[in-house]
């Protein structure tokens, strides 16, 4: 997959645009974002203050602000409804519940996992960057520690997904599954390091400091 | 109709890489941006009131840090007042010495370090780095990981690389819990090729320093700070608590430094609409500031987004000469994979590599690059010969030497049964001869069999459970029958003990002496003085296996 010069400038100019509208009216009054908002093959709602949760069965997921929201598709052009149909599935496969919550405090994924961990009453959590980074975490580790990382976004396919739900669904169980399989690809930082800084821009522009974590309820079509 | 030159340099690797524009409004800028702050200071009692265009009231945690800890006052509004084109003349006027330089540049705000170098072309940068370097002697660092995190591979990989020259070596993991296995296969093959080697294991924060106060590791390097207080804050960390991290360290007798680099605040979306080397020079005086004996710089991991803009590659090599114009060790990145294009990635390391460096890579990558867990590095194991060849080219000393194939193999297979060995002795899941023979020829993970994660990661949770200590190590190593092993670990410990390697830019040679910028400053100040190869060490850069000699013709 390749990005050229004007797909890369559009990306920017739109950043630029987004900037320019959030400098003449500041981040902290900007308005929240439309409750419910279309995201092709599904809807997102957020529905108040999420509540921690006490049920030892769940895994909670845990999205970035822009998550389905003001983006839809992962650095790879996964559309986002499906990635998260797939973590979904993989969780339900074992048997286990899940829960959605956006974090807004911060669009660093190890943060946001760790805060999914620590509101899942199994105190697994998996968080989700729009660009498809992941990460499943467990409550009492450190936040910048973690139980699995797939850091570098543009190898993680679908199939991928399903074993992340599976695998963290595994550690909410109380089991020690093998992790799912690291790649590596020494080749993804010199195609894509540029253009997954302009969608981290766009990711953080929609963090809010003083905003705690909200529920979200998900249909999908 | 379109033109076939055209199709074949669309064609050609350097065309597969990302690039972008220059947008100085959200930082997108490699260095002398518009939006830079003009340099300024201003004291009163002793204290800094106004420091690059701002009052103290409007200071961010950072420019408290820098004006409270990083600047010479006393010499500051001197140095100041000096033109920044006259500072960068002396930084390449070869009468005007080191010292003198760092009696100006200690003293001196970010935004006067950073316009000093905007003066400089990429050349006189060079020139920079070949004066103002800590350490007499250059040397070189790498990366031992692989996809699989197989220990037996990382011990033979570290044999390997100690043969070829390394002064320190650095693992990282795949799968997080898998650490202390990889840092105790790095120790034990690192000194089963050479004693005196550093080792490192690149974790989270916490975790790192639990792993060097245990005896795993000597040294520590990924302890990053960035230019801007979001990107701090998104960190839960401020320049206090970093500085707080580091005496943990030096408490414990180990050697660290800081990370940081251009354009790692635009990746994490926060630079402020600053240039990326402005906030890089915020970097290094809050790394000056918290006392740290040097730093690990030049992009590194967030090479993608200055290498995307125009000037970016000069920007990198900006960052690390100011890293040396304030006194710190100077372990300068050409680490990260950024290009598609063999010839970029040598032009990208010919600042660092021809003028020497503390630590010219951090690190070159041990492995193909296909097990670099780093996400690659801009050299790799299937490079050696190529990095070989160039020192001898250019005669210069790129930290490596040629090495024979028996020497490489004997070195991979005795540091895979010290391992052995040791894990026995340790009661930790075996190593097969299989393994030890796999990692005594393998060229990577894939030639690797595979192990019993699951296995490994209970065995490692029950050792850590266990209080076991490098201590044991020694222990383990002398009864498995490896004693010379055992001692070289003994040695390492015990020079937490005495400390010396935590002077700036140390390295140890094979008898544990410790080189570094107090015992071997370097004191170049023109032709034929500072580093020159001896007549030994040129041998040994020069005896490539593959060259002919006349008199067998």
């Amino acid at each position: 997959m390749n990005f050229d010069e004007n797909m890369l400038r559009s990306v920017i100019e739109e950043v630029l645009k987004e900037m320019g509208a959030a400098s003449t009216a500041p981040a902290a009054k900007a308005a929240p974002a439309v409750s419910t908002l279309q995201a092709g093959e599904m809807s997102l709602a957020d529905t108040g203050e999420a509540a921690k949760g006490v049920a030892p069965d769940e895994v909670v997921i845990g999205l970035a602000p822009a998550f389905g929201v003001y983006q839809h598709e992962t650095i790879i052009h996964q559309p986002h409804s499906k990635v998260l149909r797939e973590i979904i599935a993989g969780i339900e496969e074992e048997g286990m519940k899940w829960r959605l919550i956006r974090v807004f405090r911060t669009s660093d994924v190890s943060f946001i996992a760790h805060d999914a961990a620590e509101y899942s009453g199994s105190g697994i959590g998996i968080g989700i960057q729009s660009k498809g980074t992941t990460v499943i975490h467990q409550k009492d580790l450190p936040p910048l520690s973690n139980l699995e990382l797939f850091s570098q976004a543009p190898l993680i396919e679908m199939d991928t997904f399903r074993q992340i739900g599976k695998n963290a669904a595994k550690y909410a169980k109380g089991e020690a599954p093998t992790p799912v399989p690291v790649r590596n690809d020494q080749m993804a930082r010199p195609t894509y390091q540029a253009i997954a800084a302009l969608l981290h821009i766009k990711e953080t522009e929609h963090c809010d400091r003083d905003k705690k974590p909200q529920a979200v309820t998900v249909s999908f079509k | 109709m379109k033109s076939k030159r055209f199709e074949a340099l669309a064609a050609r690797p350097v065309n597969q890489d990302g690039y972008v524009q220059e947008w100085p409004e959200v930082g997108l800028i490699a260095m002398n941006s518009p939006f830079d702050p003009k340099p300024s200071i201003k004291i009163e009692n002793g204290r800094v009131v106004e420091m690059d265009g701002k009052r103290r009231a409007d200071f961010d945690m950072l420019d408290t840090f820098i004006a409270d800890h990083a600047i010479r006052l006393d010499n500051a509004e001197k140095a100041m007042s000096i033109d920044s084109l006259e500072i960068a003349r002396k930084i390449v006027d070869i009468n005007v010495s080191r010292d003198e330089i760092l009696d100006i540049t200690l003293s001196v705000t970010p935004a006067k370090l950073t316009e000093i170098v905007g003066k400089l072309t990429i050349v006189e940068i060079m020139m920079g780095m070949t004066k103002m370097r800590a350490r007499l002697m250059p040397a070189n660092q790498c990366h031992v990981t692989n996809v699989k995190d197989n220990p037996v591979q990382i011990a033979a990989d570290a044999a390997e690389a100690a043969v070829r020259g390394f002064a320190e070596m650095e693992t990282t993991v795949g799968i997080a819990r898998y650490a202390p296995f990889n840092a105790m296969a790095l120790f034990v093959g690192a000194q089963a090729g050479r004693p005196g080697i550093m080792t490192q294991c690149a974790l989270e924060e916490a975790t790192e320093l639990q792993l060097g106060m245990r005896g795993f590791t000597t040294y520590a390097e990924t302890i990053s700070v960035y230019g801007t207080e979001p990107v701090f804050m998104d960190g839960d960390d401020t320049p206090y608590s970093k500085a707080f991290l580091a005496s943990c360290y030096a408490s414990r007798g180990l050697k660290m430094r800081f990370t940081s680099g251009t354009g790692s605040e635009v990746q994490m979306g926060y630079a402020e609409g600053k240039s990326m080397l402005y906030l890089e020079a915020r970097c290094l005086a809050v790394t000056k500031g918290a006392g740290v004996q040097g730093t690990q710089n030049g992009s590194v991991s967030c090479v993608g987004v200055p290498a995307g803009v125009p000037g970016g590659i000069r920007a990198i090599a900006a960052e690390n000469l100011i890293a040396m114009l304030l006194d710190l060790e100077s372990t300068t990145s050409n680490d990260q994979t950024f290009t598609h294009s063999d010839l970029r990635r040598v032009a990208r390391s010919v600042p660092q590599l021809f003028s020497g460096t503390d630590y010219i890579c951090s690190g070159y990558s041990a492995t193909p690059n296909y097990d670099n867990m780093f996400a690659g590095s801009n050299w790799d194991a299937d490079d050696y010969d190529d990095w070989n060849i160039i020192q001898r080219d250019m005669r210069i000393d790129g930290g490596l030497q040629p090495v024979k194939e028996d020497d490489v193999i004997k070195a991979r297979n005795k540091a895979a049964r010290a391992l052995q060995g040791m894990f026995r002795e340790l009661g930790l899941p075996p190593i097969t001869d299989e393994e030890v023979e796999a990692a005594t020829y393998a060229r990577g993970s894939e030639d690797m069999p595979d192990r019993n994660v699951n296995e490994d990661l209970k065995a490692i949770e029950d050792m850590m459970a266990r209080k076991v200590t490098g201590v044991d190590f020694v222990k383990a190593l002398d009864r498995a029958g490896f004693p010379d092993v055992a001692q070289n670990i003994y040695n390492m410990l015990r020079q937490k003990v005495a400390g010396d390697y935590l002077h700036t830019a140390s390295i140890f040679d094979k008898d544990f002496h410790v080189y570094s910028g107090v015992n071997a400053p370097n004191d170049y100040h023109g032709p034929m003085t500072g580093y020159q190869l001896s007549e030994e060490r040129w041998e040994q850069i020069k005896n490539i296996p593959n060259a002919i000699r006349p008199e067998d013709i």
